[in-house]
């Protein structure tokens, strides 16, 4: 770990013009994952910018019937703010399947769609790795692959975005509020998280200086039929090695609407628009899951040790469906499978 | 107190210093003139060191030595002095000899400052530059060069030879299985990272040690830098956890003392959780396993192989097969153990080395012999039960197993499980019940103590074993009340500290017997002395009382026929003008017993699983763990003993796993978010049974149990998975792919 200035921020404005002004600077806020990564030498940012006293710690009504999140909002409060839990449970779910209480007590809610991902290679120095080191090449392509990408990975990543939180938030179609230099702007959820690319250094984006300032989501709309199904190494507190955000829109039984997103598969939170396309005027089935679940996972490609997470997602999207169809979301109390 | 508190369920004495944060550790121990020292750890496998840039970590401010292999105080490298108790043959890895490197994440240099930031931020910013040879970390690719090691390691028996003809008799067997068994890496892990914080006073040094042993350390600290015995002294009072990483002095001790040595000031070398994975670990080992039975499940032959890996520079062993010829009684049997040499640091000893791993085979392959036959798992092992230790030919000292299976199948509810795989469901689960048989061998070593009474009634036990979480405290204080008839809080121990009376590394399970044993004989010798005292008192109410004839009690000593003549100890040391009165005790196991008997622990362990079939998740519902290990000293330490050992079979069954990049040599999944152990979620319900059993290899019937509670564990929970699914994963963990 090296030598860092810290300075707290009393505003927003000041924030952002201390950060855009240094390329080494970072913001920080839990901190729990920038502190790891500043530990493992991973991160090494010449001064850290403590946005943690900013005033964006509200969960707001918005106009359009929805919910406007502060950035500093964190995991802990929105999973249990008694709004996101009535409307937006899936929300809450995704939230609770993460890290530990400890840490969603920590852990805000810009820090989430920023945290890195948990590539071994990326987080061991004395290992090649193209995300940290530009040009060092890819470790995990052809090494230890277990938890990585099957879905829009590139010859130079195949790293996987860890989030849960954002896995909720692709399905529910959030929207990303960010202050810049330059002033304000929104980013789409979908067009927040990027693919790795060429460019496997960049996870999202965000602008160097960007700071999030709230996450909008537009108003509630599946009602009870919504689940978060995460799938891991053991029981609790493990990253998802497949997690899905299943959100049905019920006209009887007949689905009208539909939106999955998986996590764990990609570098950013995997949204097919056509996987939804085809649930819609279909009744709940085995059948027609299935057909979603194949759409969702077209062009997958294993890498070796993580080959069997591309029939995992599969199955994972069919019960996901199913226990959305069913009104019977995943709970993450009691860890057992629904 | 008529029952005394052996036996009973005693908190641990050291439980209050430990919840509010008065125990210290090995890197705690503070000193005004402390430096701190940061390893830097090679990041490749093997090769050699070609430079260092060491220029901008030198400029950090604070800095005030960086040690190398090209600048080091000298220690003697002849593998002679280098040995310590636990070590295998070989020459033991010694940290910056010399340009080599040998296993990857090898410290390469030590970044010493006035502050632990400094060092810190110095570390990162060493350069080395290497040349790298291509390195081989998984053992099967070793498997052609595997050999019988030439040297044997101390106290690991080799496998017996073989017996009758299990060629034949497995050929000619109606039942037969076999099948190749292994588990992943697994590396130690206890929560206390290894430390060493070595005081340095004028020239002599007072070493705090993360260990399980100081007087081990000591002698290797004296060996290593050719020091005066009187020079180190080694303290190590509260250890939290080590599970066997703490039997050998480890690296961060070496660099330490080389530190202290060379700046003439203390030092601290606290390593991090990714170095916890750059020394020992479980090794990985390829084992096979053939069964013949005949069609009542009675065994007719046994055959288990293994090749374990090793490093290059010494030969690692433990007893993996042994057990094969041990745990069932069979007349034709064949067992081997070769070593295959891969480029990573020496493997060593993890709770229950070899048995758990070999007992894992074994016990796998009896649940599918179970099936072939169509006979009940349980069962079979009854039919197959061993009443004489068939490897050495002698009876044993006591062997209550088959109290253990009846107790573990009532208390588990064996008989509500059906026979066919996948017959048992719930809802979308599938339900499977397993079991199988742990053992583990109750050693004693030779030990001293000494006991301590003072004129204010107040009792000290003292020796130098270590309490790694065990509860070696709380039995010791618990024996010592008892021999004197104190209370427990009048008895105070001391361990943990070379200058008390020796003892070996507390290992094997063997401490509470053989420190215990001690504890006992020095409070024996102070009753004796007490009562000659009382008995000298003028009008003694005891003169003419034989030994046998009072009873101590309620810290007076008084006529067993007529209590109310008695003398308190205070008085007796009063009235011989003593302040204080000591006895020291050098307890050394029966060898005459030893050569008659075959002393061993026994475990059924019981598992319940429920399996999401399509999505491969595994919940252990419910274990049950029926114990026989002679006299439980204290319920509850015994039981964490226990509970401790069952988390961790299900950790081995279901989640550990240190994964190498076969490229890099590197085990690569080392910190705890993406090495995985098991959760609270991942343990449910678990229930322990320790059986009565009498045994007579100590005075107080003690076999030790702080190894046995994880052998079988990991083989009832795979059995259990077999029986819900249908599906026979041997290789361990068992994760959610390999279900789907
Ligand atoms: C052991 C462990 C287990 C975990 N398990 C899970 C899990 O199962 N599922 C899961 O989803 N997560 C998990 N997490 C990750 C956890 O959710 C994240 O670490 C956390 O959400 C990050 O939030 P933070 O506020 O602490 O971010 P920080 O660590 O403070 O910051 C992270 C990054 O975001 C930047 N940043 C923070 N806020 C802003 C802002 N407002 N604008 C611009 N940039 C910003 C920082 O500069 C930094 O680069 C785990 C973490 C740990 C340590
Ligand atoms: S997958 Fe991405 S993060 Fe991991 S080693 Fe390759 S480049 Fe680095």
């Amino acid at each position: 770990m090296m030598n860092f200035s810290y300075a707290r921020a009393e505003s927003v404005g000041e924030a952002i013009a201390a950060v855009s002004g240094d390329p080494h600077a970072r913001y920080i806020a839990g901190g729990t994952n920038l502190v790891d990564l500043m530990k493992y030498d991973v991160e090494r940012p010449g001064r850290l910018v403590d946005i943690t006293r900013l005033p964006l710690r509200e969960i707001a009504a918005t106009a359009g019937g929805g919910i406007r999140i502060g950035a500093l909002v964190p995991n802990s409060d929105l999973a249990y703010d008694a709004r996101v839990e009535r409307d937006y449970p899936l929300l809450a779910s995704a939230i609770l399947a993460g890290a530990s209480a400890q840490l969603r007590n920590a852990a805000t809610t810009g820090g989430n769609l920023l945290q890195r991902t948990r590539c071994y290679y990326f987080y061991d120095v004395g290992a090649p790795c193209n995300k940290r080191a530009p040009g060092s090449g890819c470790g995990a392509i052809g090494g230890v692959n277990r938890i990585h990408a099957i879905l829009g990975a590139s010859e130079s990543c195949i790293a996987t975005h860890p989030s849960d939180m954002c896995v909720a938030l692709a399905a529910l179609e959030a929207v990303v509020h960010v202050a810049g230099p330059g002033g304000e702007r929104t980013i789409a959820f979908e067009d927040f998280h990027r693919l790795p690319g060429d460019r496997p250094e960049a996870d999202n984006t965000l602008r160097h200086g960007e700071l999030i300032t709230a996450v909008e989501l537009p108003a509630p709309r599946f009602g009870p039929h919504h689940t978060y199904l995460k799938l891991r190494d053991r029981l609790s507190y493990a990253f998802a090695l497949v997690s899905v955000a299943a959100g049905l829109e019920l006209e009887g039984d007949t689905i009208r609407d539909a939106r999955v997103a998986l996590g764990g598969v990609a570098h950013k939170p995997w949204r097919v628009p056509e996987a939804e396309t085809l649930l819609r005027g279909q009744k709940p089935s085995r059948e027609a899951f299935g057909a979603a679940a194949e759409r969702l996972l077209q062009g997958a490609r294993g890498q070796g040790d993580n080959d069997f997470k591309i029939e995992l997602a599969r199955r994972a999207v069919v019960r996901a469906l199913e226990q959305a169809a069913a009104a019977t979301p995943q709970r993450q109390s009691d860890k057992s499978i629904n | 107190m008529p029952e005394g508190y052996v036996g009973g369920a005693q908190p641990r004495v050291d439980g209050p210093l430990k919840v509010s944060g008065l125990a210290q550790y090995a890197g705690e121990f503070p000193a005004e003139d402390l430096a701190y020292g940061v390893v830097v750890s090679s990041s490749v496998a093997k090769g050699r060191i070609l430079r260092f840039d060491l220029e901008a970590a030198r400029a950090t401010p604070g800095v005030v030595a960086i040690l190398t292999h090209k600048d080091r105080p000298t220690v003697t490298t002849d593998a002679e002095s280098h040995q310590d108790q636990a070590a295998p043959p070989g020459l033991p890895f010694i940290p910056l000899l010399d340009e080599r490197i040998v296993y990857s994440g090898q410290p390469v240099a030590l970044v010493v400052a006035e502050t632990f930031e400094a060092a810190r931020g110095a570390a990162a910013l060493v350069r080395v530059e290497y040349e790298a040879e291509p390195a081989v970390v998984d053992v099967a690719q070793r498997r052609d060069s595997a050999y019988d090691p030439p040297e044997k390691r101390d106290g690991v028996p080799p496998p017996p030879p073989p017996r009758g003809d299990p060629d034949g008799a497995f050929a000619a067997a109606p039942v037969k299985v076999s099948g190749d068994y292994r588990i992943a890496v697994e590396h130690h892990n206890p929560m206390e990272p290894h430390a060493s914080t070595v005081f340095w006073r004028g020239g002599k040094l007072v070493v705090h040690d993360k260990v399980q042993g100081v007087t081990n350390t000591k002698a290797f600290v004296v060996n290593m830098f050719g020091l005066p015995e009187d020079d180190v002294r080694v303290l190590s009072p509260f250890v939290g956890g080590a599970f066997g990483s703490g039997l050998r002095p480890q690296y961060q001790l070496t660099l330490a003392v080389m530190a202290a040595l060379r700046l003439k000031r203390s030092v601290r070398v606290t390593l991090t959780r990714d170095q916890m994975f750059t020394f020992t670990y479980r090794p990985d080992t390829l084992q096979t396993v053939a069964l013949g039975a005949g069609p009542d499940g009675r065994l007719q032959s046994i055959r288990h192989d293994a090749i374990a890996c090793t490093s290059t520079y010494e030969d690692y062993q433990e007893a993996v097969v042994n057990w094969s010829g041990l745990i069932y009684a069979c007349d034709n049997v064949s067992l081997s153990y070769r070593l295959a040499k891969v480029d990573t640091a020496t493997p060593g000893d993890m709770r229950a080395p070899g048995a758990t791993t070999g007992v894992y085979a074994l016990e796998a392959a009896i649940d599918e012999l179970a099936y072939a036959a169509k006979v009940d798992p349980l069962e079979l092992r009854l039919r197959n039960y061993a009443e004489r230790d068939q490897n050495d030919d002698k009876p044993f000292s006591s062997k209550e197993l088959r109290a253990c299976y009846e107790r573990g199948a009532e208390a588990f509810g064996w008989s509500r499980r059906s026979p066919e795989p996948r017959s048992m469901r719930e809802g979308r689960d599938l339900v499977g019940l397993g079991v199988a048989t742990g053992c583990w061998e109750a050693m004693m070593q030779p030990h001293s103590a000494r006991a301590t009474l003072t004129a204010d009634g107040k009792l000290e036990v003292a020796c130098a074993t270590a309490d790694i979480g065990t509860g070696t405290y709380t039995i010791l204080a618990q024996i010592a009340a008892d021999a004197l008839g104190l209370p427990i809080d009048d008895v105070a121990v001391r361990i943990g500290d070379s200058s008390l009376p020796m003892a070996p590394v507390e290992g094997g399970s063997w401490a509470a017997a053989s420190a215990g044993s001690a504890a006992q004989m020095a409070c024996a010798a102070l009753r004796e002395e007490i009562l000659k005292h009382a008995r000298a008192m003028e009008n003694s109410p005891l003169a003419n009382a034989a030994l046998d004839h009072v009873v101590f009690s309620g810290g007076r000593v008084a006529r067993a026929d007529d209590p109310a003549r008695s003398i308190s100890y205070a008085d007796a040391l009063k009235s011989a003008g003593r302040e204080r009165i000591e006895a020291k005790a050098d307890f050394a196991p029966d060898e005459e017993f030893q050569k008659k008997f075959a002393a061993y622990t026994h475990s059924a362990v019981f598992a319940e699983v429920r399996v999401d079939e399509e999505l491969g998740v595994v919940r252990v519902t419910r274990i049950v763990s029926a114990i026989a290990a002679g006299k439980i000293l204290n319920q509850m330490t015994a039981r964490s003993q226990i509970l401790g050992g069952v988390v961790m079979g299900i950790g081995m069954a279901l989640h550990e796993e240190s994964m190498p990049d076969r490229r890099l040599g590197r085990f690569m999944n080392h910190n705890f978010g993406e090495y995985h152990i098991p959760s609270h979620a991942d343990v449910q319900d678990i229930e322990v049974i320790f059986v009565d059993e009498a045994d007579e290899a100590n005075p107080l019937g003690i076999k030790g149990l702080g190894e046995i509670g994880i052998v079988g564990a990991a083989a009832a929970v795979a059995n259990a998975v077999f029986h819900a699914t249908g599906k026979r994963v041997r290789d361990l963990p068992i994760t959610p792919d390999k279900l789907l």
